[in-house]
């Protein structure tokens, strides 16, 4: 009897779970991989066949965006781990217990604002007449307003900002972790700020950075909002071309390639990234 | 206690479900403003069996729509005349019309007939028209006054101070510009890519020139009212509306003649309340509820008359931007062969992607 209960609430506890991995996961992707292998000949009419996949190898724009993309996630990444790194390492280790609370509150704060409107909030901000370069008019630095929209540093200032909280998030809770004895047993060692740093504190928060950098950039590749309304003329990014196969061009067959190229390239990349750091899922984004 | 709390919650909610599904549901799928709540409420009143959904969309998320649930999920749509055609030969997603419930005397003859003749497969009409305007240019008069041609977007007179959209109506005005005739061209679609590739071209040189590409009506009403551009290609009714707010603004037919659109009535292939919808299409064209559209859209209802029902206020602007020559100049937008979306969707690529500027 306890036996069947024991197994009935594991099915009850398993259920929600491969629920949602099988019928919100699992199927859509199966969907879009056999979505992509269908070919259009004519109206109406498909065949099985890797076309979409072809296309994209022979079109240089897609290949280009998709790597421009790729490299900048990758900027965005390392510059929320450069700024994100000692803010995590403060809330951690070095403000007060009482402090600490308030100021991860004051990090999750902009989380409860939309994209949406956080990206219009840049909008304001950087806009020819808008608020800095009026400033800058106004204090008599420049005689004429400055665009800041639509270029590449805003798109990835933006980015920044959307994403890096997620880089401090499971940085603050390794860094948690850490008792400061290590860090003074460093120091009585005989070494300085730096070799602490590098030896003992990167090596201990190492799961914590893994982890911060794989969600970031998975956020960063696939962002959609942030990059249309804050890039210019130049800034295709890889997401737009997939809406605009499903939306503008009703090539679903196409888009589904793009979704599929774009998951297997951003996994390539956290699949090397943690090559070369020496790390694996288990010891990191599981650890966290 | 808890469980009686939840049966009682379930239950009530069951029955508010009953009550919304006995009564019959119009579910419109529309463009933004082509459903103010004034004329919700007076048609609820007219008919209180009747309630009406609205969903705000734009042509390629209507068809996106449409096409996922193979026509269901609306009861009537309202994409632009162009977009029928292809999209019912390849997706099937809308049903025939049954002419004879509709109001058709009341519709303009050119439009009617220009729908018609563009949404006809079999036979079977599948669209007639609502409302239609046109796409050309807007200027600030007192800093570009001498804007009157597509090209001139282009002037690097106006450097960094203009904007367009990066769709293909730009394409095809950049085409005209030229002196082609893109339509012409669709019959022959290879003759059509060196079109485009040429468009291409002129407009990758232009890049340099445009501040940025406006994505829809706000964020071009935002860069032209705050003066960071001066010149731009524009939706006849955004211009109208700024009109209001700067007398300045306004609205310019391109010498190319300006582009013809005419958004349509054309019910989803398992819509299942045509009664409802039929009744919706005559509401809508009785000329006091003309007046009331016509002021939320900005457009021109498509019946006979239809700039005389537009409100005070809209009626100075259109009478301000066009001439009878410009009316006689209209460029109505050519049904798009299948096949054709897809090359123009490569061009507009090829443009974003191409740095210059």
């Amino acid at each position: 009897m306890s036996q069947d209960t024991k197994r009935l609430s594991l099915i009850l506890l398993f259920a929600p779970f491969a629920l949602w991995i099988v019928l919100l996961i699992l199927l859509p992707h199966i969907g879009m991989v056999v979505l992509s292998l269908r070919e259009k000949v004519a109206p109406r009419v498909y065949e099985f066949g890797f076309g979409n996949y072809v296309d994209f190898m022979n079109e240089p724009i897609y290949w280009n965006t998709l790597m421009r993309t790729g490299s900048m996630s990758l900027l965005v990444t390392v510059l929320a781990l450069l700024i994100g790194f000692p803010v995590a390492y403060y809330i951690a280790k070095i403000a007060g217990k009482r402090s600490r609370g308030a100021l991860f509150l004051m990090c999750l704060i902009p989380l409860w604002v939309s994209d949406l409107i956080r990206a219009f909030g840049w909008i304001l901000l950087l806009r020819e007449t808008g608020v800095v370069s009026s400033l800058l008019v106004w204090s008599g630095m420049t005689d004429e307003g400055i665009e800041f929209l639509y270029n590449d540093v805003t798109v990835v200032v933006g980015l920044v900002y959307t994403v890096i909280l997620f880089m401090i998030v499971p940085l603050v809770s390794t860094l948690d972790g850490m008792g400061d004895d290590m860090i003074e047993a460093g120091y009585n060692l005989g070494g300085n700020s730096l070799t602490v740093l590098r030896r003992i504190i990167i090596p201990y928060a190492m799961p914590g950075i893994v982890a911060g950098c794989i969600v970031v950039f998975m956020l960063t590749s696939g962002s959609y909002l942030t990059p249309i309304l804050l890039g210019g003329k130049n800034s295709s990014w890889f997401t737009e071309q997939i809406y605009d196969q499903f939306i503008t061009r009703f090539n679903w067959e196409s888009g589904a390639a793009f979704g599929i190229l774009l998951l297997a390239f951003t996994s390539l990349v956290v699949w090397l990234g943690l090559r070369l750091s020496g790390q694996s899922l288990a010891n990191t984004v599981a650890r966290t | 206690m808890k469980p009686t709390i939840l049966c009682v919650g379930l239950l009530a909610a069951t029955a508010l479900t009953a009550v919304s599904a006995s009564a019959e549901t119009l579910r419109l799928l529309t463009w933004g403003s082509y459903a103010p709540e004034e004329l919700i409420q007076k048609f609820e009143e007219k008919y209180p069996d009747i309630t009406v959904e609205v969903t705000f969309s734009n042509n390629e998320e209507m068809i996106a729509k449409l096409r996922a649930t193979g026509g269901a999920g609306f009861d009537l749509a309202q994409p632009s005349h162009d977009r029928i055609y292809a999209a019912q030969l390849e997706y099937g997603i809308y049903k025939p019309l049954d002419l004879s419930q509709i109001n058709t005397d009341v519709m303009s003859p050119v439009h009617l007939e220009a729908v018609k003749a563009n949404t006809t497969i079999d036979g079977d009409v599948y669209a007639v028209p609502h409302q239609w305007g046109t796409t050309g240019l807007m200027a600030d008069m007192t800093k570009a006054p001498d804007v009157k041609s597509w090209a001139d977007l282009c002037d690097p007179k106006y450097e960094g101070k203009t904007s367009m959209r990066l769709k293909r109506t730009i394409l095809l005005a950049t085409a005209f510009a030229m002196g082609q005739d893109p339509f012409a061209l669709y019959s022959d679609l290879d003759q059509y890519q060196e079109l485009l590739d040429q468009v291409a071209d002129k407009l990758i040189e232009c890049k340099g020139n445009i501040k940025a590409y406006w994505q829809g009506g706000d964020d071009l009403s935002a860069m032209m009212l705050s003066g960071e551009i001066v010149a731009s290609e524009t939706w006849d009714s955004t211009a109208y509306r700024l009109y209001d707010q700067n007398n300045n603004i306004v609205f310019i037919p391109p010498e190319t003649g300006a582009l013809t659109w005419i958004d349509t009535f054309a019910i989803p292939a398992k819509g299942n309340a045509d009664d409802a919808a039929y009744k919706w299409i005559n509401f809508v064209l009785e000329p006091e509820n003309i007046t009331i559209m016509s002021g939320s859209t900005g457009a021109i209802a498509a019946v006979k008359g239809g700039a005389d029902l537009l409100p005070e206020d809209k009626k100075a602007a259109v009478n301000a931007a066009f001439t009878q020559e410009d009316i006689d100049n209209l460029k109505f937008f050519a049904n798009i062969p299948p096949g054709v979306e897809d090359m123009e969707g490569k061009t507009l690529e090829k443009i974003k992607a191409a740095t210059g500027g």
